[in-house]
């Protein structure tokens, strides 16, 4: 035997076990890897938002269940639905479109240059994304409205201010996917195509966009979900009367119980963010190839004031008008109170509120939000980090290729379904689901689950672009050299994804701290989070609640930063100069 | 590329780094979430923890609650999916398994709507005060706890300033020297924006709710999506000193910008024009613990908690006889008169009223 076990660990593994074995082996693996986010999409995404969607499609009466598609023709002939659905098309597209000219020069500025403070404003540029939307109402509005700051341009209540809301929220989603490229694309092409003389414009537009291409696909198509699905931020911003698909859907199922309507929608919905993910996925996979990436310092150059002064200029206007003005209006305004400016309202923040508004402090509110939130990531980094390695595969049949496409597609429709489906959806499935014997609906587990599962669809965008540029001839390099397949993957793939992974570890913990949708709807008062206490602070009248609800928001503000700009350095861009 | 062996060790080494560093801080976010949720499985400890389905706006003092939790040996374990019609559509959803034993915070405006999807088993509990009783409906299936009175708040030194008599009637809104200066709240978004519409039904009946509306668009006013925003972003009488001196929102407000020697206030409630939000509790049809239940059904409407109503969740106590925090008579008054429409008639027309409403104001 040992002779045997000697003789076999010497033996590279592929001989030493049959190829059909071995291919077997890799089925099953990779099936595992498919199959577990799956699984989890499947129970905690799929079977709720079926259920509840099915409900209004199927009547109930002495003769049986029986299929009712009645309510199709019914909502259709409303022209309410029409001019939804036209509002919904119009906001996500304009809101994409502006994020991404805003955006593509501040990928530049923040990743392709260097400068001090840099970390800093990437970081800070992030803010937004994740703060709730209460949060960002108020602070646009009390900006925006007669009398206030901005009160001049008159876009209080206008569909200018809510376009300019969904630029603020999504600047930060187009400036990181195509930056965490565009640092990493090797510059000598462009260098060379300026040698041969082309312009700057020329160079950037036949050699460094086409590369950029997924990546701007890739962030085009999370914006353009977010901006058709945004709820909070049009209703505090617009009002009725802008009313999307996403915010009709919260009216007809939460207000008036109208399953019938709030389905149809559904669907509808479904509809749109099918399409758009499709056209997404055909940009990106035309234009998909295997990129040359290099270390990012050698990318990255010194700000030259002169050459870069458009992309500077626009991440400028963008950066202190769209993004500082709000942030630092809010931050202002929680330092004063009714006796004058004072740090009161941050002292406050250790009490449950002006007459008991909460039954936890926020700092206690502050402990249960990282732990949800860390906790929402790791299932997060796992599930999306599977997907994106599952994804980032390029199968020689077309059948797997399909498959493949679809299972990326898949993953995305959480960030395109309606959070009071997921959340009510969760009520009528996830009491003792699988035969538990715990009522998930009230254990407090499910909000880190909801969290994880609007933070997958970002980690496997933020993961997989990088992914899919590795040259595949790396890895037919490394098995040609007798490497395993974990051996290729730990010694290609692992490398080069580790650097992505710090920045989806981020972005997942983000945007789980500032989750507020289908989380509403699981809250405990005891296990409150952080965007749950400010929304309830913000809703007491009082010059304390007040004062608190926006401490609170700077709190959540600089947690999101940090957050961040830790994982800013944990990609390790500093420590390894090159690979 | 071809550097890619010598220094890969280091991106993986800190993505395990990391990975393992949150992987602790999950550990310790699964044993804080296991110890928050301990007894709410296995039978012998179900009998022992009731769990209350209430709104985010539940408040209780912790001594008054820990005093109930000890003397009746029951756990108070509390959910808030939800307020207003959110709160009862989802018991209506979840009617064959209840998400949990008793619900407290379903107002008036929706209280036929649970009565008559079967989400309540009737219950009335001992000791419930005749000037609370006044308020029951359903035949006990639901028993009021507080009330509280949405009106319009007005910016006393605004109109002081501009040398404006402050109006006083739902009339007086869409009269001209008024223009432009209301602020309220959706009533598909926001339960006082529901309320405020309910005071025009029982003002102007089914028939002159939508007239006066309109005269009220045609005067301006403008409809924000919630009370935040109503109050905080466009009042001016708030501390966002917004443009707007009129506002929807609490007749209990006026209570919260009393100045600091505790004189005056620098807005008040306009009294005759308010609509009266009854809160209610109930128990669930399904609770697993029906008995711990009607024991904490029992404990909302004991002059303990009754007591601690006011000072928590800036409602009356249903029991009018027990004591109300100082300033209240004189800075939050309930109207004396408030518009009035039947329970059950809100329930046949509430969906229909709104999207009357809607495609009156909103267009």
């Amino acid at each position: 035997m040992d002779v045997d076990g000697d003789r076999l660990s010497m033996m590279p593994v592929s001989r030493g076990v049959p190829a059909a074995v071995q291919r077997g082996g890799r089925v099953l693996l990779w099936g595992l890897a498919a199959g577990l986010p799956l699984l989890f999409l499947g129970v905690f995404f799929a079977w709720p938002v079926v259920t509840l969607v099915a409900r209004g499609f199927v009547t109930q009466d002495a003769a049986g269940a029986s299929l009712d598609l009645s309510g199709f023709a019914e909502v259709f002939s409303e022209p309410r639905t029409w001019r939804i659905i036209g509002l919904t098309l119009w906001q996500g597209v304009l809101g994409t479109v502006v994020s991404v000219l805003l955006g593509v020069p501040g990928a530049y500025v923040l990743y392709r240059c260097r400068f001090r403070g840099r970390t800093f404003l990437r970081a800070f540029v992030t803010v937004p994304f994740v703060l709730p939307t209460v949060v960002v109402g108020v602070a646009f509005r009390s900006l925006l409205v007669e009398g206030g700051p901005l009160g001049f341009l008159r876009l209080d209540g206008t569909f200018g201010a809510i376009v300019l809301a969904l630029v603020f929220f999504n600047y930060s989603v187009v400036v990181r996917t195509v930056g965490g490229l565009w640092e990493h694309l090797d510059p000598r092409a462009e260098e060379a195509a300026r040698a041969l003389g082309a312009s700057p414009w020329r160079a950037f537009r036949s050699v460094t966009l086409p590369s950029l291409a997924p990546a701007i696909a890739s962030a085009a198509s999370i914006v353009f979900l977010f901006c058709a699905t945004a709820f909070g931020v049009v209703l505090v911003l617009g009002g009725i009367q802008y009313g999307t698909i996403e915010t009709e859907i919260w009216i007809q199922t939460t207000q008036f119980l109208d399953l019938r309507t709030a389905a149809v929608l559904s669907v509808v919905q479904l509809v749109v963010v099918v399409i758009a993910l499709s056209v997404a996925n055909r940009t990106r996979s035309r234009r998909e190839r295997a990129l040359n990436l290099s270390a990012a310092t050698s990318a990255a150059r010194p700000l030259r004031l002169r050459a870069d002064a458009v992309p500077l200029a626009v991440t400028a206007v963008v950066v202190l008008g769209l993004i500082a003005l709000p942030l630092v209006n809010l931050l202002v305004r929680s330092f004063q109170t009714p006796a004058g400016w004072s740090l009161a309202n941050y002292a406050n923040l250790g009490t449950t509120g002006g007459r008991n508004a909460l039954t936890v402090t926020v700092w206690e509110a502050t402990a249960n939000s990282l732990r949800t939130a860390a906790l929402a990531t790791l299932i997060a980094v796992v599930i999306g980090g599977l997907v994106a390695l599952v994804v980032s595969r390029r199968p020689r049949s077309r059948t797997g290729r399909r498959a493949i496409s679809a299972l990326d597609s898949v993953f995305m429709l959480p960030l395109g379904v309606s959070a009071v489906t997921v959340g009510f959806g969760f009520l009528i499935t996830l009491d003792k689901p699988l035969g538990l014997d715990v009522d998930l609906r009230t254990s407090g587990l499910l909000v880190p689950i909801a969290q994880a599962v609007v933070a997958i669809p970002l980690v496997v965008r933020t993961v997989l672009p990088v992914l899919r540029a590795i040259d595949p001839r790396l890895r037919e390099a490394a098995a040609t050299l007798g490497a395993s397949p974990a051996r290729v993957f730990a010694a290609v793939d692992g490398p080069i994804a580790a650097r992505s992974l710090g920045l989806a570890i981020g972005f997942a913990f983000a945007v789980s701290l500032g989750e507020f949708g289908a989380t509403s709807f699981l809250a405990r008062p005891d296990t409150a989070t952080l965007p749950v206490v400010i929304f309830r602070l913000i809703g007491r009248p009082g010059a304390e609640n007040y004062g608190m609800a926006l401490a609170a928001s700077v709190v959540l503000a600089v947690l999101t930063a940090t957050v961040m700009m830790v994982a800013e350095r944990l990609r390790g861009d500093r420590s390894a100069g090159e690979f | 590329m071809n550097t890619i062996s010598t220094r890969r060790t280091t991106p993986r080494r800190l993505g395990l780094g990391l990975v393992g560093g949150i992987g602790a801080l999950a550990l310790a976010a699964c044993a804080g979430t296991t110890d928050a949720g301990s007894g709410e499985s296995g039978s012998s400890a179900a009998s022992s923890t009731v769990t209350l389905v209430t709104h985010d706006s539940f408040n209780v003092s912790e001594d008054v609650l820990a005093a109930f939790e000890k003397e009746s040996g029951l756990t108070v374990k509390q959910v808030a999916p939800g307020d207003g019609g959110a709160l009862v559509n989802q018991l209506v959803l979840t009617k064959d398994s209840p998400l949990g034993d008793v619900v407290f915070g379903i107002d008036n405006s929706f209280a036929t709507r649970a009565i008559d999807e079967g989400v309540l088993a009737p219950y009335t509990p001992e000791g419930l005060a005749d000037s609370a009783a006044q308020y029951a409906i359903g035949d006990g299936a639901l028993t009021p706890v507080d009330l509280g009175d949405v009106c319009v708040n007005v910016d006393h030194s605004w109109f002081a300033d501009k040398g404006l008599a402050e109006p006083v009637t739902l009339d007086d809104l869409t009269k001209p020297e008024y223009k432009d200066l209301l602020v309220v709240t959706n009533p598909a978004t926001s339960s006082p924006g529901l309320s405020f519409l309910l005071a025009t039904v029982g003002a102007y009946g089914e028939d002159g709710w939508e007239g006066y509306w309109a005269k009220l668009k045609d005067n301006g006013v403008k409809v924000v999506d919630g009370w935040s925003d109503a109050y905080s972003v466009d009042f001016s009488g708030s501390e966002g000193k917004g443009p707007r001196p009129l506002a929807l929102s609490y007749s209990t407000s006026p209570a919260f910008t009393v100045s600091e020697d505790g004189t005056s206030t620098s807005t008040g409630a306009l009294l005759d024009t308010c609509f009266r939000q009854v809160e209610y509790a109930g128990v669930l049809a399904g609770a697993e613990n029906p008995e711990g239940a009607k024991k904490l059904v029992d404990f909302l409407v004991s002059d303990a908690f009754q007591a601690d109503i006011a000072d928590n969740m800036y409602m009356y106590p249903a029991n009018a006889d027990v004591a109300l925090p100082e300033g209240w008579a004189q800075f939050a008054p309930l109207s004396p008169k408030p518009f009035e429409v039947a329970p059950a008639d809100i329930t046949a027309h509430r969906d229909e009223w709104i999207k009357a409403w809607t495609s009156t104001v909103i267009g």
